[in-house]
């Protein structure tokens, strides 16, 4: 393909979509699939075949639309018709209602805080997109920025856009993802490698395989747009094995972009030349750490090394490496699309643009959402979540998974962005958002974390391997309330020591839910240990008088 | 060539290459920095946590092993917090494996026993795991007690980049990680085995024996790999 002929695909398709009065998109995340949303698919394609619909209605399936507590979500476009809870029969019902009224019983309305106080940018198509076609991707338009860089703009330029945007990682710890380019960029180096971090192993988070599953495009557009800029010739999309749906979407968004000449040799009609390749995790946390996934790609044992030196400079087989989250590459194409003005008019002074989260445990509306950094904490669990379920009262929200903290409701109205939460004892993360009411026993929950860094822990060194397996046997020991006031001192201790000498950030991450429990809910260590009762009611504590009675 | 530079350790004016570590310059002004994963002749790792050190404008302790000499670096060995940290690893280390010096062929030649020494470790506040742990005795000459083993992976670097028979390596991950023979087969079995012994020499405990020791009997010898290494360097 050549820049000429993008507009081209794109009409054709637009056209072709145009024949059809009606769209219909069945969510096709895992969500949504696991409640049998291929079911109703199926179902739909049989109606519409027997009814003789084939040449008015169009159905594909498309992208998660955030909702996942309600679905499996259908959609009625250009109608905007949004259906939930759809069951296999409701297949004749809403193909009925097409020219007539929507199904009342099924509408989820669109207006709803949960999708109207959303700002999205890394899922701008939300869900209204076909993750298997390129045509369709290209025809809402996906590519225009990459040919636009390839053809207009000198890699010097397009870091500096990305610089001036303001954007910071995604993966956590925020780090400006414009300097990390540059630094690569500046490396001297035969080759150069371009790594997307798929493997998102915090418990409670999806986003990353939410966009991986739906706009696998939008992730090799942003990671080719960064290896022109940095001058990398190969680029590797390292996908946990546990998405095996993401894999197969990108394996064939790979495919089909190599077939009209956008990842390959002379990319677009120019000499850029730029090929991606799918690596899978075997299943160990730790590989979400830069090193520890660059060993993972070279084939070796999946540890961290020390830093520096760092990627940019020696990473994969030694040569200067760009890693970035996959949120982070599917900013980039709006960046280019729309300029810096667009894009630093969004979020904080600091913190621009938007994050992704997934919203989990206590709360009226799981799923994921997109909202502009800066907004606080109450409105994207009041509103946008829907609040607490079951008239529960809300206790702490826990962010950046494993190595974050808990937030108490007293901080409600903090501004989210990477520097406050940083101040309040956690951090950003990847965005792993995991609601509290009153039932939960935040004891129980630091040990919970524990024990997941305990035995993902790589076992290299000793104050990460050991040191979480002693706190974690010492919250053990509080949570069935055997445990002395001494021992909460040797926790807090070790805690002090792990975060300050771990090697990596998984063990210097690992004490900060213990860390984070104790700065606000302290009171309820005590009762463990001084009252011998766990005020949320979750840990079992035997007195012995009920033991020997 | 590198540059020559000029930095402080603990407020002590030092010269050294860009090239060199701050372990290397410590050791070479003799100042002490405790270590355990570090061999000289072997690659580093940064692993053991014990040779951490403080680097003025840097927030995080960084291995002294992995850390090249800048001009103007002011670095500090000795913080009281440091000393913790150190003290701390080895109690780590004591209760994570099986350590009985009294019955223990090593005993008064193992580094472990010595640094808990040096370092003032007189007592262990944490509660011991007490794993059960095995003894690989298949070999003909050699003796692995994994009881003993505190994962510095010496034996590792050793076979695999001295010896070139990559014998050992590590099996599962965390606390449950322990090192291996082959394919975790007996140590007897292992066909890539030469039997070299280098493995025994480089273990800092007595996890990695010669069969035929009483207690307090075994002696280790290191200095080959210095001679193995400046050889090598000589004939490239």
């Amino acid at each position: 393909m050549i820049a000429e002929e993008l507009p081209k695909i794109a009409a054709q398709e637009q056209e072709d979509q145009l024949q059809f009065k009606h769209h219909i998109f069945v969510c096709s995340g895992t969500a949504c699939v696991s409640a049998h949303s291929d079911q109703i698919q199926a179902a739909l394609e049989k109606d519409i075949e027997e009814r003789g619909l084939g040449h008015v209605c169009s159905i594909t399936g498309g992208g998660c639309r955030g909702l996942c507590a309600s679905g499996p979500m259908v959609s009625v476009e250009p109608q905007g018709i949004l259906y939930q809870g759809v069951k296999v029969e409701d297949s004749a019902e809403i193909l009925d209602s097409l020219n007539s009224q929507p199904v009342k019983r099924l509408e989820c309305s669109t207006e709803a805080p949960f999708f109207s106080r959303q700002k999205k940018i890394v899922l701008e198509y939300a869900g209204k997109l076909d993750p298997e076609r390129i045509e369709a991707y290209i025809a809402a338009g996906g590519y225009t920025a990459l040919l636009k860089v390839l053809t207009e703009m000198t890699p010097q330029q397009v870091i500096e856009q990305i610089t001036r945007s303001g954007l910071r990682g995604r993966g956590g710890a925020g780090y400006p993802t414009g300097l990390k380019w540059s630094t690569v960029a500046k490396a001297q180096g035969e080759h150069k490698y371009v790594i997307c971090n798929g493997d998102e192993g915090d418990p409670g988070a999806f986003m990353d395989r939410s966009v991986m599953e739906d706009y696998p495009f939008k992730i090799l557009e942003g990671m080719t747009i960064a290896a022109y800029a940095v001058g990398a010739d190969q680029g590797y999309v390292y996908v946990r094995a546990e998405y095996p749906l993401a894999v197969k979407r990108l394996k064939a968004a790979i495919r089909q972009a190599q077939k009209n000449n956008l990842l390959g040799n002379n990319i677009g009609g120019t000499t850029f030349n730029f090929q991606i390749d799918v690596r899978l995790g075997a299943g160990a946390f730790v590989c979400g750490e830069e090193t520890a996934l660059i060993a993972s790609i070279e084939g070796k044992r999946g540890t961290p090394r020390p830093r520096p030196p760092y990627p940019a400079e020696h990473g994969l087989w030694g040569c200067p490496t760009l890693i970035n989250n996959v949120e982070s590459y599917a900013n980039i194409t709006p960046i280019i699309r729309n300029g810096t003005d667009w894009y630093t008019a969004i979020g904080t002074e600091k913190s621009k643009g938007t994050k992704v989260f997934s919203l989990t445990g206590t709360i009226n509306n799981t799923g994921l959402i997109e909202v502009p950094m800066g907004i606080s904490l109450r409105e994207i669990i009041f509103d946008i979540g829907g609040g607490i379920p079951n008239g529960k009262h809300f206790k702490a929200v826990q962010t950046g998974g494993p190595s974050g903290g808990c937030i108490p409701e007293q901080y409600l109205d903090i501004s989210v962005d990477y520097d406050s939460l940083l101040h309040l004892g956690t951090y950003m993360g990847s965005g792993g958002m995991i609601v509290m009411d009153e039932t939960s026993c935040m004891v129980d929950v630091a040990r919970y974390f524990m024990e997941f860094c305990m035995s993902e822990s790589c076992g290299k060194c000793v104050p990460c391997r050991v040191g979480t397996a002693q706190m974690y046997d010492l919250l053990n020991k509080i949570t069935k309330g055997e445990a002395s006031l001494d021992d909460l001192a040797m926790l807090e201790e070790l805690a002090e020591m792990v975060k300050s000498t771990s090697l990596c950030g998984l063990g210097q991450g690992a004490p900060t839910p213990v860390q984070s429990t104790l700065r606000y809910f302290r009171d309820e260590y005590l009762a463990h240990i001084v009252d011998k009762v766990c005020p949320a009611g979750v840990c079992k504590i035997y007195h012995h008088a009920e033991v020997f009675s | 060539m590198s540059r020559v530079v000029t930095l402080k350790i603990n407020d002590q004016d030092v010269s050294g290459r860009e090239d060199e570590t701050i372990l290397e310059l410590a050791r070479e002004n003799g100042i002490f920095v405790p270590t355990l994963c570090h061999l000289e002749g072997l690659s580093d790792i940064g692993a053991c946590r014990l040779c951490l050190i403080e680097i003025k404008g840097v927030p995080k302790l960084m291995p002294a092993c992995v850390v090249r000499a800048q001009e103007g670096m002011e670095v500090y060995t000795e913080s009281e917090r440091l000393k913790k940290y150190r003290r701390m690893v080895i109690e780590l280390l004591f209760v994570e494996g099986n350590h009985v010096c009294s019955v223990c062929v090593s005993n008064g030649h193992c580094e472990l026993q010595y640094l808990a020494q040096k370092l003032g470790v007189d007592h262990i506040r944490l509660e011991y795991r007490s794993p059960k742990r095995e003894v690989d005795a298949s070999h003909e000459r050699f003796v692995l007690d994994h009881n003993r083993c505190i994962l510095c992976t010496r034996c590792v670097r050793v076979c695999g980049e001295v010896e070139g028979a990559h014998t050992w390596d590590l099996l599962g991950r965390g606390i449950q990680s322990r090192v291996i023979t082959d394919l975790n087969q007996p140590w007897g079995d292992a066909e890539s085995c030469t039997s070299c012994g280098k493995c025994v020499q480089v273990c800092p405990t007595g996890a990695l024996t010669a069969k035929g020791k009483a207690v307090g009997e075994m002696t280790k010898h290191q200095g080959f790999l210095t001679t193995l290494a400046l050889m090598r360097e000589n004939d490239r």
